[in-house]
């Protein structure tokens, strides 16, 4: 057992605890009416007369119905479900009888309320897991008193309690209100990994009856009676601003309610007050249909402030940044410079990738409901805090009277860590003195910014004569920030070594899109160590291995970011699982490792070529993301990387002219379709007790190496630029 | 504006929208079906996929003074109580990530199995290549149709 002392999270519980005897706390159930949140738990614990919160996270009924409260954003990741596991498991009560809510924005209650950087259950395991031990001990304590023993007389499990020396016995349901008193454990004691019995199983989504049935979940879907629905026009191009616009016209078109010029800029905008356009038009009216039709009215008068820049000037902006742009050292060890004179081979390439769309299949919008002194947001963002912070500053209003709840989302991928969409429905509603829900078209969500940037950079290997990597370096270039992390692999495991960024600019505003940066340079160094391998004449397993062992025993320079030997495990693990060295009559192989978002996949691609096209017939993947929480949903978010990265490196981009994206639906902008996914992708995961981390990125970075690596097996061509499809290379 | 009578979910359902509304929008903002989804507008992504007679069918272009008499089924009137064989094998096999395509793929996959409940996995990947689903379930979407196409009662 690991003892934990409690004060790390003290102040939610002493906050909820003393709230608690005046009954409930979080009464949050808008999409719902008053009901739980999810079906009545199959094992027939009936619905409880009377609630009682234990704690911030955990409130139990009287029949021994347990509701568990889920902190973070739900975008795909499944942490409406594997969250709550968490808690269960060390309150230590049959899932069966558990019952999931979402939690309001609350940061007293919890902590780090967002979804990024795959961080969800890496930051929040020890919250968790606390909420449910102390919840147990004081229901034990409870307990205990009743029966006049000392808490450590009695046990508790699968939601009963039982005297350890006696027969008695007591359901969590009936102890509840007893429990709500008692004073928060000082210290406590959480459970061995060896006793886990949920953690580490496979647990169906939460949501899943509701989404297979079509139940209101999604921001979209979200109704209030009276509410407006709106719907904004942004520039066409970037470097654009609205001057003004036909606002008679389209104010008297059917079901158009109001039309009016809006400016989102808050003072001091933070990170996530991306975006490309801050005027805009909104247009408010009953229907979207209504709505759509005054949009294609719209006759604006734009102004061009800025370039308009296109695809053919980002391309030589990003080359002319490698030659003569400012660069950044960002490491170096050794005399790269020397050890480049006295190679016996070099290879140099250069990798690029162009901008792309987030496009999450829900697209942006949210609810809002401005008064005078308060404003209330309802919708899908992955940072509610920082919603709630850029609408205080837009409305000059304390954060105490901002309000923030999410829905369920259908999609993040970093898209909706920026708030911009939530604030301009705050715009809107403070104008028109009412509730509204703001809600973009695919073609506003595709050509309004936040992009993947475009990245350029050169990989360069130097080989002595006995085929030993002597010197390696990467310089990267990207509008508006160089792909480059100085600290990971290979850092650490080759003797001279050099990592530099360079800038560029752009008016294309850009963000993060999952997997920031390493989207990109897994891909570069996966298929450049594959190339320096065999000119190296090595298995390009066996020559990361090397590597790896150089970084295990004799580890160059004063760090790095990786453990070598987690590194190194999971390429041994899918070198063994993939069978790797044997061979099949035109099945054509490649394989890549990378780490990021603190855990290790190694992937392995087997590819066939039908009628000239690549078909992925099989993906091996190994994980160490440490202990496995919902094994069933991890090994769908791993899918989803694969499948994610085979696909934008495949097929999609976002190309410019004048400024103006040529995307701007799903017609042209290509997106990976059932024929074009892997045929199938198996997971294992490495099996170990080390603290969680996560798991919605870092499937997708070594597939797009792993798949490069592959199509250059089967079409002996290499792939230095994405997407690979329209690089004209592929060929039967 | 205009007066339509519809046959939704087996209800008639009396409206007075602008004919040139498409049943998408109908569904959502008139009669609060949510369930039916909006991802393009342009027939491009399914995520709006609906039932006409027998027929998926886009709902995103269909004008709502095209439908007549023809009956329309949504995801909320698929099944009484969520347990057609499709929804069932979806949550036997727990597809889903965000969840937002899933509608519109459960009912293609319904009306695709209707009409050939025995299909290849080429015939599947054929049949479902109008719904883009942007977190990767593909893989699970067909074992999924297999094992409600192995269930025998679709
Ligand atoms: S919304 Fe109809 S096909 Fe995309
Ligand atoms: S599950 Fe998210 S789009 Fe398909």
């Amino acid at each position: 057992m690991t003892k934990i002392v409690t004060h790390y999270n003290r102040r939610s519980f002493i906050k909820v605890s003393a709230a608690a005897g005046g009954g409930m706390l979080i009464g949050f159930s808008w999409l719902n009416g008053c009901k739980s949140n999810t079906p009545e738990p199959e094992a027939g614990v009936a619905v409880p007369k009377e609630w009682f919160e234990i704690n911030g996270y955990i409130k139990i009924g009287d029949t021994g119905m347990v509701t568990i409260y889920s902190p973070n954003p739900e975008i795909g990741q499944n942490v409406r479900t594997s969250m709550p596991m968490i808690v269960a498991e060390e309150l230590d009560v049959p899932w069966e009888n558990v019952v999931v809510e979402q939690a309001p924005l609350n940061t007293g209650w919890y902590q780090n309320q967002f979804a990024g950087g795959s961080l969800s259950i890496r930051l929040s395991w020890n919250a968790l897991r606390m909420a449910g031990a102390t919840g147990r001990r004081m229901l034990m304590e409870a307990a205990a008193k009743e029966w006049g023993l000392k808490v450590t007389d009695v046990t508790a499990s699968e939601g009963v309690i039982k005297e350890i020396n006696g027969e008695r016995s007591i359901t969590y349901g009936e102890v509840a209100s007893k429990a709500v008193g008692i004073e928060v454990p000082k210290e406590i004691e959480l459970k061995g990994v060896k006793d886990f019995k949920l953690i580490g199983t496979s647990v169906k989504n939460v949501d899943g009856e509701k989404i297979v049935t079509g139940k209101p979940l999604f921001g979209l879907d979200f109704h209030r009676d009276g509410m407006q629905l709106a719907m904004i026009q942004h520039p066409p191009a970037f470097g654009m601003t609205v001057k003004d616009f036909n606002e008679a016209e389209i104010k008297s078109m059917p079901g158009v309610k109001d039309a009016f010029i809006v400016d989102t800029t808050v003072e001091e905008p933070g990170g996530f007050d991306e975006k490309g356009f801050k005027q805009l038009i909104a247009i408010v009216g009953e229907s979207t249909w209504q709505l759509m039709q005054a949009k294609k009215a719209l006759k604006a008068n734009w102004e061009t402030t800025g370039e308009l820049e296109s695809s053919e000037l980002h391309v030589k902006r990003l080359e002319k940044a490698l030659v003569s742009g400012e660069v950044q050292e960002s490491r170096r060890d050794g005399n790269p410079e020397a050890a480049f004179k006295k190679a016996a081979k070099i290879i140099e390439r250069t990798y690029s990738a162009p901008f792309i769309a987030h496009n999450t299949l829900e697209p942006m919008n949210f609810f809002a409901n401005v008064t005078e002194d308060s404003a209330e947001l309802i919708g899908p963002t992955q940072t509610p805090e920082a919603l709630e912070g850029s609408v205080a500053k837009l409305l000059n209003l304390p954060l105490e009277k901002v309000t923030v709840n999410m829905t369920r989302i259908g999609g993040g991928f970093g898209r909706r860590l920026y708030v911009h969409f939530g604030v301009e429905a705050a715009a809107i509603s403070k104008k028109i003195g009412g509730p509204v829900k703001l809600i973009y078209s695919r073609e506003d969500d595709m050509t309004q910014g936040t992009y993947r940037p475009t990245y350029r950079s050169v990989y360069k290997a130097g080989l002595d004569e006995n085929n030993n990597l002597i010197s390696f370096s990467v310089k990267g270039a990207g509008l508006p920030e160089g792909p480059v992390f100085p600290n990971r692999f290979p850092a650490g495991a080759v003797e001279n070594y050099l990592a530099e960024k360079i800038k560029a600019p752009t008016n294309v505003t850009t963000g993060a899109w999952r997997a920031p940066r390493s989207n990109f340079t897994a891909g570069a160094e996966q298929a450049f160590l594959d190339e320096v391998a065999e000119a190296a004449g090595k298995d390009p397993i066996d020559f990361r291995l090397e590597l790896f062992d150089r970084a295990i025993k004799d580890p160059v320079g004063e760090k790095h970011e990786y453990e070598a030997e987690r590194y190194a495990g999971v390429l041994k693990l899918v070198k063994e699982k993939a069978n790797w060295g044997t061979t099949k009559p035109n099945v054509h192989r490649g394989v890549a490792a990378y780490f990021c978002h603190s855990t290790y996949v190694a992937e392995v691609f087997d590819i066939i070529m039908e009628k000239g096209q690549p078909i992925v017939e099989k993906v091996w993947c190994a994980v160490d993301c440490g202990i496995v929480v919902n094994r069933d949903a991890a090994e769908n978010m791993i899918q989803g990387g694969v499948i994610d990265g085979v696909g934008h490196s495949m097929y999609s981009q976002l190309t410019f002219e004048n400024g103006a994206p040529n995307q701007m639906n799903f017609d042209k902008y290509q997106l990976i379709r059932h024929s074009q996914a892997p045929k199938e992708i198996e997971v294992f995961f490495v099996e170990n007790e080390i603290d969680p981390t996560g798991l919605g990125e870092p499937g997708l970075p070594p597939a797009i190496g792993a798949l490069a690596n592959a199509l250059y097996k089967a079409t002996g061509q290499r792939h230095y630029h994405q997407p690979f499809m329209t690089e004209k290379q592929v060929v039967g | 504006m205009a007066n339509f009578n519809l046959k939704i979910n087996g209800k008639t359902q009396q409206l007075d929208v602008d004919p040139t509304t498409p049943i998408l929008w109908v569904l959502r903002d008139h009669l609060k079906l949510v369930g039916t989804k909006y991802g393009c507008g342009i027939s491009q992504c399914g995520a709006c996929t609906i039932h006409l007679g027998d027929n998926a069918v886009r709902s995103c272009q269909l004008p709502v003074s095209a439908v007549g008499n023809q009956e329309i089924t949504t995801i909320e009137g698929l099944s009484e109580n969520g347990d057609h064989p499709v929804q069932k094998a979806w949550l036997e096999e727990d597809v889903y990530q965000c969840g937002y395509c899933q509608a519109g793929q459960i009912m293609n996959a319904s009306a695709f199995l209707k009409k050939n409940p025995n299909p290849t996995d080429e015939e599947i990947e054929g049949a479902m290549n109008g719904n883009i689903c942007r977190c990767g379930t593909y893989i699970r979407i067909k074992k999924a149709i297999k094992t409600a196409a192995n269930s025998k009662t679709v």
